[in-house]
């Protein structure tokens, strides 16, 4: 069997886990979670799943590593190199909201659209880009690098709006590399076994 | 029939919610300062101000402006003297001139915003704003004597 090490960087979290998901697993009828159920094998094959969405273009453009997002399939720096700013919602003349609307704007490359585009805030800037299978498990699991998100929050965060509307991207950008159904299954599956990390 | 507030003027206009609001205000407004350019948000010559941001018209539907502050560059300032307006025509900014509508809405949020900006500000607030005739070293030069200006006025 493959030596699998737990990413859970703190007791309490784990405990958070355990009673949040006995806490929940039988009232939420229309969205049932799986029993919580420490498996390393199943959590990190289900991690797999889960990288290939969040280091997929629609995830990954908005969690980069510089300060500046990324843009289309093949994740070029953003022409007009709009800039984070201290909430992640651009800085002066170029704020995101600014171009990015409520909803896509109809055509090939024009900008898509979500009431809450942006980008991480500077002091929590949660990159994906560049991050190997581990290092990404081990960020999204510490609340000190999450968004201060305990495990509900990162259960809810698989059906944020900003979220789902990478799976609405507009004309012209290719969908996640598989459907948001299936996304949240291995999200939730990860989460509930233990939210382990790969080895590399 | 629609209620648009734009330069604190109120105008009812018959138009689909759906239309872009650079259509409403050239074409049925008639304030034709603002300039249709590329129609994608990619190059700021359409660029107004709702609710003090520097938002592309070209792009932003009629109904995310109903209810909110439009302003347009003919309202930008009472006399034509804002600050971006006087430091334009000192320094002669615009070459054929059909940007820089768009270029003094974007100064003028820069200059809100951070009142002594560097030219690394500069840069990073107006990169939006596209120039075909390359003015851009004299945009830079007038948008650090708007911030002169800006601060004598405030005396």
């Amino acid at each position: 069997m493959k030596r699998i090490s737990i990413v859970i960087g703190t007791p309490l979290l784990l405990i958070g886990l355990m009673a949040f998901i006995s806490g929940n697993s039988s009232k939420d009828k229309e969205n049932p979670l799986p029993p919580f159920k420490k498996d390393s094998i199943a959590s990190v094959k289900a991690f797999g799943d889960v990288y290939k969405v969040l280091m997929s273009p629609r995830c990954m453009n908005c969690h980069p590593s510089g300060d500046i997002p990324l843009q289309g399939d093949d994740s070029h720096l953003h022409t007009m190199s709009p800039q984070r700013g201290k909430d992640g919602k651009g800085i002066y003349a170029m704020k995101c909201s600014n171009c990015h609307q409520l909803t896509n704007t109809p055509g090939v490359h024009t900008p898509p659209g979500n009431p809450n585009w942006h980008l991480p805030p500077a002091d929590m800037r949660m990159v994906f880009q560049g991050r190997t299978p581990r290092q990404l498990a081990l960020q999204l699991v510490d609340p000190k690098r999450n968004g201060h998100k305990d495990i509900k929050k990162l259960i809810e965060h698989a059906d944020d709006g900003l979220v789902l509307s990478g799976w609405d991207p507009g004309e012209g950008r290719t969908l996640p590399p598989m459907s948001h159904a299936a996304f949240k299954k291995a999200w939730l599956t990860w989460l509930n076994t233990g939210a382990y990390a790969p080895k590399k | 029939m629609i209620t648009l507030n734009v330069n604190q003027k109120q105008y009812q206009i018959d138009a689909d919610p759906n239309m872009p609001l650079l259509w409403a205000i050239r074409d049925i407004i008639g304030l034709t300062g603002t300039k249709y350019g590329c129609g994608v948000a990619q190059c700021g010559a359409c660029t107004i101000h709702l609710n003090g941001e520097a938002v592309r018209s070209c792009v932003t539907k009629v109904s995310r402006a109903v209810g909110q502050q439009v302003t347009t560059i003919e309202g930008l300032s009472k006399a034509n003297d804002h600050p971006a307006q006087l430091a334009w025509n000192e320094a002669n900014v615009p070459q054929c001139g059909y940007c820089h509508s768009g270029q003094i809405m974007s100064a003028a949020v820069l200059l809100r915003e951070k009142a002594n900006p560097t030219d690394a500000d500069i840069d990073a607030a107006m990169a939006g704003n596209i120039c075909r005739c390359g003015t851009y070293q004299r945009i830079r030069e007038a948008i650090h004597l708007a911030a002169k200006l800006q601060k004598e006025g405030a005396k």
